[in-house]
């Protein structure tokens, strides 16, 4: 039994060793929060993958780890792609932010990309998307298309991200109907279609005939499919689910940054940097708007069309908080760091913001 | 559809999962083994009922495929634990993460596909009666696991008090030593109660995939067996009580995305925990009953048992 132990050790050894022998391409790592087959968030980092692999060919490999957990755990699972010679890794969830730093302090030759976080090192980068201006978006059109004029929304953790998102939709439903209501539920998960979808027939039974989500499953879009209501893809394009309730999707297109990321690793022009992009570069995009009224997908493209120029800020004030004291006055937007620390409600919300 | 009638049956479809898995393994537990995989022959129901239903296109083709594939991991975990006697704890939780690995690898293909309207399983139509306002739609509209989940939980509440298999499935768990004295072949009494175990869990799983969300995701069990086996122990191993724990914890689960919903100020952390709260705390009320409780304990549960030769 120790020799056939012993065997494998030492072929193992074998073939790292030849691994990076003969490995001259770059080698690029990807930590996955979840499965590639969730059809939302993973799906999209990995479609980022694909596209590393077409652009450069033979010139890189790339490996990835799914269902890492966000913790220990991932400060492992990001060692051992570093230890097998990666020299490009993206760390593609907000918890695997610290692990990301620790280990780029072991590894300060290999380039690390960590996705929403905050913290930067000389070897770290930081991304993420501005997907509130999408939110923005669908809350227009939630509000031409809503004939009670009450959306439902899924929420996951009350952290800035989703209380921008849920902001973010309402200021743009209230450009169309000022009366606008929004009803929030918190399932405190990411990911549990059973809970999302009683989430949403809840939502439905309590009047909403819009559904949206700032959770990862296909499963609330199919509950609107089946109870006859319509509602918004998330962070992928879900049509084949509910082909007559998606209206339009917000799809986080990671693949020409990461693409480009590659290219300044292999050019030897890559440095440390921070991105927020939004619909302008194409980090944010809309998929077809469908199931509407041609006005209304009239409506929402142009609206899409003043983000992308910077014509419109969603969050472009007079802004007002739940209890009607003005945040930001007229003329004046909020900066990317009211927007990162958001933890309030604009005026209208109809629920009580989780400490 | 009014409010009312909307709330009981997203009750229901919530219960189900929980009341058949349970269900399934307070069988098991009551013939003396702990089957800790429950998470884990569920994951393995809910992908080839899936993955069953998806490439026949029929319903019952998915139901069927959940059952069998739930029996046949729970039998692999009866061969280790029974014919090879490894330990029940560490081969229960070897199973469900073998479970939640496997099922990965087999539903790749299958992840992201809508299932087809055929092979979705429908919900009864009885004409006239489902009509019949509020009640219809909730005691004769429901799809047909339902019903069996409530028609399974009747027959092992009748079988494990009335009947004689019932007897020796207790005689097993109890003591198996009295049993194997007495001429009853312990080991095959609990290959059986472990493979009914599995066909239940199995089934529940295909719940999950054919009818409360129809199509398959990686992890879509999300712990259901862990709250399933919770249940069983809570209940004292009374079925009538599992059956009241599982639509309990559906109730108040249900009742506080309502509360969060009409906007009512409680913290939803408090509310996603409440389920299990309130579930332990009324099991552990009607369960007070000190004496009633130490005669439904299976004596030997989780010990291994070795024939005399």
């Amino acid at each position: 039994m120790r020799k056939v132990f012993a065997l494998i050790v030492s072929l193992a050894l074998l073939l790292s060793i030849s691994t990076i022998a003969f490995g001259d391409e770059l080698k690029v790592g990807f930590i996955y929060v979840g499965p590639i087959g969730d059809h939302g968030w993973t799906y999209q980092h990995h479609q980022g993958l694909l596209a590393v692999e077409e652009e450069f060919g033979d010139r890189v490999e790339t490996i990835y780890v799914e269902n890492v957990a966000e913790g220990p755990d991932a400060e492992r699972a990001i060692t051992r792609l570093a230890r097998q010679g990666a020299g490009l890794i993206f760390t593609t969830s907000f918890g695997f932010m610290d692990p990301t730093v620790k280990v780029a302090e072991r590894f300060p030759d290999v380039k690390f990309e960590h996705a929403t976080g905050y913290k930067r090192a000389d070897n770290v980068s930081i991304y993420s998307a501005r997907f509130y201006e999408g939110r923005y978006i669908i809350g227009q059109i939630a509000a031409q298309m809503s004939e009670a004029g009450v959306a439902g929304y899924i929420a996951s953790f009350p952290i800035p991200e989703v209380v921008r998102g849920i902001n973010a939709f309402l200021l743009g439903a209230q450009t169309i109907n000022p009366d606008f209501k929004l009803k929030v539920i918190w399932v405190n998960t990411w990911f549990d279609p059973g809970k999302e979808a009683d989430a949403a027939k809840v939502l439905i039974g309590q009047g909403a005939d819009i559904i949206t989500q700032h959770t990862d499953s296909t499963a609330p879009l199919q509950i609107a499919e089946e109870q006859g209501v319509v509602g918004f893809g998330q962070a992928s394009d879900m049509h084949e689910f509910a082909p007559n309730a998606q209206l339009t999707a917000i799809i986080d297109e990671w693949a020409p940054y990461y693409v480009e990321r590659t290219r300044a690793v292999l050019d030897g022009t890559w440095e440390s940097t921070d991105t927020w992009d939004g619909i302008a570069p194409g980090m944010v995009r809309m998929s077809e708007y469908q199931n509407m009224p041609e006005e209304v997908a009239a409506m929402a493209r142009e609206t899409e069309a003043m983000i992308a120029s910077g014509e419109l800020h969603p969050f472009k004030g007079p802004i007002y908080n739940q209890d009607g004291e003005m945040v930001i006055g007229e003329g004046e937007m909020l900066d990317d760091g009211t927007l990162l620390g958001m933890n309030w409600y604009v005026q209208g919300v109809d629920d009580k913001l989780p400490e | 559809m009014t409010g009312l009638e909307a709330v009981l049956l997203t009750i229901i479809t919530a219960a189900t999962p929980l009341l058949l898995a349970a269900i399934g393994e307070l069988v098991t537990e009551r013939s003396g083994v702990l089957n800790l995989g429950v998470e884990g022959m569920m994951i393995i129901g809910a992908v080839s009922g899936f993955g069953a239903a998806y490439t026949f296109g029929s319903a019952a083709a998915g139901v069927a495929a959940a059952i069998v594939m739930g029996v046949g991991v729970a039998l692999l975990f009866a061969y280790f634990t029974q014919t090879l006697i490894t330990n029940q704890v560490a081969t229960g939780l070897a199973l469900t993460l073998f479970g939640l690995g496997l099922s990965g690898l087999i539903g790749e293909n299958f992840t992201g596909l809508p299932l087809p309207d055929p092979a979705k399983l429908q919900r009864l139509h009885i004409p006239l009666l489902t009509d019949i306002p509020f009640i219809g739609p909730v005691v004769f509209g429901q799809d047909a696991l339902v019903y069996a989940s409530v028609a399974i939980t009747v027959l092992v509440a009748w079988t494990l008090a009335r009947t004689r298999v019932g007897l020796v499935i207790r005689a097993t768990g109890g003591n198996h030593h009295s049993a194997h004295a007495l001429g009853y072949r312990v080991i095959a009494v609990r290959y059986a109660c472990i493979a009914f175990g599995g066909a239940c869990a199995g089934l529940a799983g295909g719940y999950l995939s054919l009818v409360y969300t129809p199509q398959w995701i990686e992890n879509m069990t999300a712990g259901r067996g862990w709250i399933a086996l919770a249940l069983v122990v809570f209940s004292t191993w009374a079925p009538r009580r599992v059956a009241v724990g599982a639509y309990l914890f559906g109730t108040v689960w249900i009742m506080g995305l309502y509360a969060q919903g009409a906007g009512i100020g409680i913290p939803p952390q408090l509310l996603s925990s409440l389920p299990y709260l309130a579930t332990i705390a009324a099991l552990v009320l009607i369960s007070g009953n000190r004496l009633l409780t130490k005669k439904n304990t299976p004596a030997c549960l989780g010990l291994p048992f070795v024939p005399d030769r």
